[in-house]
């Protein structure tokens, strides 16, 4: 009761003095849960271009990306705003992952610092989007602390926030884990890598934004 | 050998957010597993991962994490004010953060109102 009071409050002293601002919808998550993935379906959908490159290897996107001014439709609204996608946000980066995961030393060390760099530069820009998709592996563990860091800080700064349950098209992933564990949230299975869902996901990013 | 440090929360009470975490990362950058009574705040945590990566480097390579906090136990209304207002006034000492270094610490699972700390040496052992 009182934290609905409270979004109330917050909403309309932020409509009130920010008027119809430039909506900066940022995309976050841990490593690997397919926020590129998802930009790049979202972009595909209503730009008819992709937006980044996507890998198995963790931490492929390594610096904030922006698509500005995208504008979806859905049962007759429209909306428009500019896609930040985000470098995964990690405790820890091992340039030896890297190797294992086939990439030669130098390359591994290179892309290890690039990484701390991403994670810094992510966290920096929690400060510049007003609505964020927090991208899930549906298939991992959601109780991490990284996902609840990074929730706990959008929550503090009144950033209203929609879970993506990612990778629904595989056995293992789990919407009820999810919903367990931040059950006041909205939250939607999708396949951005198959297209899966994509309608309720636009159907509940207006009411996200509005 | 594993080394758990416990911080008692008096330790950091008086402390500015920037020396928590110094004091923190000095001892899991000395291969100890932290252990802090309670927890930090939300943006200490955030400020946490990020001077972490601003120190990594070829020997330091991150930490684990992981925050229990008896947060859904408190259903009621009042309780929640309650302690709220506790936290308000002594800090928030409940729950217990660990921080270990990813060296030496595999991986922290929460479930969530437990703690799993896989090192590396277990994880070997696992795979047998």
């Amino acid at each position: 009761m009182l934290g609905v009071f409270k979004r109330f409050i917050n909403k309309f002293f932020r409509d009130l003095f920010q008027g119809k601002k430039e909506i900066k919808l940022g995309l976050y998550g841990p490593p690997n849960g397919g926020k590129t993935t998802l930009a790049n379906r979202i972009c595909k959908d209503w730009l008819g271009e992709e937006m980044g490159s996507v890998s198995n290897i963790a931490h492929e996107t390594r610096e904030i990306q922006i698509k500005e001014q995208i504008k979806i439709e859905s049962k007759g609204k429209e909306l428009t705003f500019n896609l930040v996608d985000t470098p995964g946000i990690a405790t820890r980066i091992d340039y030896e992952d890297f190797i294992k995961s086939g990439l030669k030393e130098k390359e591994a060390k290179q892309r290890a610092k690039e990484a701390t760099k991403g994670v810094v530069e992510s966290i920096k820009w929690l400060d510049n989007v007003n609505s964020v998709i927090v991208v899930l592996d549906a298939t991992k563990d959601p109780y991490s602390q990284v996902n609840l860091t990074i929730i706990g800080n959008l929550q503090a700064r009144n950033i209203p926030v929609m879970i993506a349950a990612n990778k629904v098209d595989l056995k293992k992933s789990s919407i009820k884990k999810i919903e367990g564990a931040f059950p006041q949230y909205p939250i939607i299975g999708i396949s951005a890598k198959y297209g899966e869902n994509m309608e309720d996901f636009y159907e509940a990013l207006f009411k996200l934004t509005k | 050998m594993l080394t758990l440090h416990f911080i008692p929360y008096n330790d950091i009470e008086a402390l500015s957010s920037a020396k928590r975490i110094q004091k923190i990362l000095n001892i899991v950058k000395d291969d100890k597993i932290a252990l802090l009574e309670g927890r930090l705040k939300k943006e200490e945590e955030k400020d946490l991962i990020e001077i972490t990566m601003e120190e990594i480097d070829e020997k330091f390579k991150g930490v684990e994490l992981a925050v229990i906090y008896p947060d859904k136990n408190y259903r009621h209304i009042f309780d929640r004010w309650r302690k709220g207002f506790v936290s308000m006034l002594l800090g928030d000492r409940q729950g217990l953060t660990v921080v270990g270094p990813a060296s030496i610490v595999k991986e922290i699972k929460k479930d969530p109102n437990k703690i799993e700390l896989f090192t590396q040496e277990e994880k070997k052992k696992k795979k047998k």
